[in-house]
């Protein structure tokens, strides 16, 4: 059903305008499929289905707005009807006039005859329009007038078909609180006269990197660390990967879009090994690669390789992709071939320039150099701002430092790092680091981490 | 991100307010979760009842022992907190400084754990 959700709000945008309005419309049929799906079974064109009532709803809030203000309203509708998709018995298309034949369609009866033919069959996967339709919801809402969170919440509801309640429980938020950021979000993409449509070929290339890192962000929101599946809480890593499959199909030659997949691919494929069996974090060092997910692992490589091969710009999620296909490839974690990944994160720094970039560069150069070539390195981060002070530079150093064997320093370390992070899986991760490097008499290791 | 703003003060503190302008206090409270609500940072906001009803309770050898009064005697202490999903600690402390108790007592700000884990 959710898949269906930006098709049906695509089409009601492009025949009535209204982005918010329609966003609105199609939520509420959503939820009304959600309860009556179940209890009624599956209609026979579930896409027409929820493009009705969607229009209903739509047109019953019209009808209560141009009772209010009847002259605004009156061109509401900027595009004529050609492309719509579920017409009713009666259904006249032309709401621009504002004459109430539109609002007196009895949808109704189109429902209680299971749904109109299959006229929207056509308009299914790979129809340029549907193509176009979801592209510009992705643009809409990760519009650079919104903060990356509202970016996030509205693509969640809009293109991805979640509840506001589904999404407020994946951000730990109470749900008035997340409807209100959205119908924000959707006010200030109207303030700032967004218009449901691609952007111009000069933008378009920029905004698609914007829409891309939203779909980052949502994977990485979601890639917790808690042992065993929460039902209560959207799966928002999933989410991500369903999104970034279906961009990579929408824009199949951009090699970042690529790229993205290939990297939520072979990342998520090592999920089952991620934790163990007491839900804490295990070291990518540590992980029973028995447990990773060997179809996706070719997947991810299989994408990434045809990508790289293909690119016509080598961007950072290209190469991260490739640096995690590395790391999926080796089928022992001695087996890493840390000259490649090496390499890979010296072409990433080049690409985009980060201080996160040069800490992991750094282990890849003490995996090669030795481990004082890593700390040297790192030393010339101590003075940038982005990164001092911050836990991941502690943790790294104390990794190195542990790897030179000198244990007092990188337990010092771990628990500097420790108390920095607001992760609570990596901060006891870290702790189970410091305690594993503890002398004997000081503080014996937690159960089950001195095997 | 979520942080904790935790109000803290005391009796004395919270008394030198004269009546008229601890109403107006409360006025600008309500004014500024209102205003949170709207842009979609509140996440709750409670007041803790008087350190008089404050209970303390430990396991002495598996038996429940409970205590009056509050954990540590402390010239100031925890009146209310506010938890706020925003940006970035920059805005979690703007809107800290908007707490009308700032301009009297303390608003500790504290970013809250996540279950949220890089790879490592």
């Amino acid at each position: 059903m959710r898949q269906l959700a930006p098709q049906v709000l695509g089409a009601l945008v492009r025949r009535y305008g209204h982005f918010d309005a329609c966003e609105d419309a199609v939520q509420e049929a959503l939820l009304a499929a959600a309860t009556r799906w179940p209890a009624e079974g599956l209609p026979r064109n579930p896409r027409a289905w929820l493009t009705t009532v969607a229009s209903r709803r739509l047109i019953d809030r019209m009808r209560s707005d141009e009772a209010r203000r009847r002259r605004e309203d009156a061109g509401a509708a900027r595009t004529p009807a050609d492309r719509w998709v579920a017409p009713g018995p009666g259904d006249t298309p032309d709401a621009a006039g504002g004459n109430g034949d539109v609002i007196g369609v009895d949808v109704g009866e189109v429902i209680g005859a299971g749904g109109p033919p299959a006229t929207g069959a056509a308009a299914a996967a790979g129809d340029p329009a549907e193509r176009d339709d979801t592209l510009a919801l992705l643009f809409m809402c990760s519009h650079p007038a919104l903060s990356p969170p509202s970016q996030l919440a509205l693509t969640l509801r809009a293109v991805g078909g979640l509840t506001t309640a589904e999404i407020a429980r994946a951000f730990l938020v109470p749900e008035p609180t997340m409807a209100q950021r959205i119908s924000r979000a959707k006010h200030s993409i109207r303030a700032a006269g967004a218009r449901f449509e691609l952007p111009a070929p000069d933008e378009r290339d920029a905004r698609l990197r914007v829409v891309l890192h939203v779909l980052y962000l949502m994977f990485n929101e979601g890639y917790v660390a808690t042992a065993g599946p929460d039902l209560q809480r959207p799966d928002l890593t999933r989410e991500a990967v369903r999104l970034a499959r279906e961009v990579h199909r929408l824009v199949p030659d951009d090699g970042e879009a690529a790229g993205l997949l290939a990297l939520m691919v072979l990342t998520e494929a090592r999920r089952p090994a991620r934790t163990g069996p007491d839900g804490g974090l295990v070291a990518l060092a540590d992980q029973d690669r028995w447990l990773w997910d060997r179809a996706a692992i070719d997947e991810g490589v299989a994408l990434i390789t045809a990508t790289l091969a293909s690119t016509a710009s080598l961007g950072p999620y290209q190469l991260q992709a490739a640096i995690a296909a590395v790391h999926d490839e080796a089928a022992r974690a001695d087996d890493t071939d840390w000259p490649q990944i090496k390499a890979l994160y010296g072409l990433l720094e080049r690409v985009s320039p980060n201080p996160v970039v040069t800490l992991n560069r750094a282990v890849a150069t003490a995996m090669v150099d030795g481990p004082q070539a890593g700390i040297d390195l790192l030393a010339t981060l101590d003075d940038d701002a982005r990164v001092a002070g911050h836990h991941r530079l502690a943790a790294v150093r104390a990794h190195l430092l542990e790897m030179a064997g000198d244990h007092d320093g990188a337990r010092a370390g771990y628990r500097a790092a420790a108390r920095l992070t607001t992760s609570l899986p990596e901060q006891r991760y870290l702790l189970a680091r410091a305690a594993r490097l503890a002398p004997a008499d000081e503080e014996a290791p937690p159960e089950g981490l001195d095997k | 991100m979520k942080y904790m703003l935790l109000i803290y003060g005391n009796e004395e503190l919270w008394q030198s307010f004269p009546e008229e302008e601890f109403a107006k206090v409360i006025q600008e409270t309500d004014a500024l979760h209102e205003e949170l609500r709207e842009s979609g940072e509140f996440v709750g906001a409670w007041g803790v009842a008087d350190q008089v009803q404050a209970k303390c309770v430990r396991l002495v050898d598996g038996v429940p022992a409970v205590t009056d009064g509050p954990y540590i005697e402390a010239k100031e202490y925890l009146g209310s907190f506010d938890i706020v999903d925003c940006d970035s600690l920059e805005r979690a402390l703007e809107i800290a400084t908007r707490v009308p108790f700032a301009r009297i007592g303390t608003v500790e700000v504290r970013p809250l754990m996540h279950e949220a884990a890089p790879e490592v």
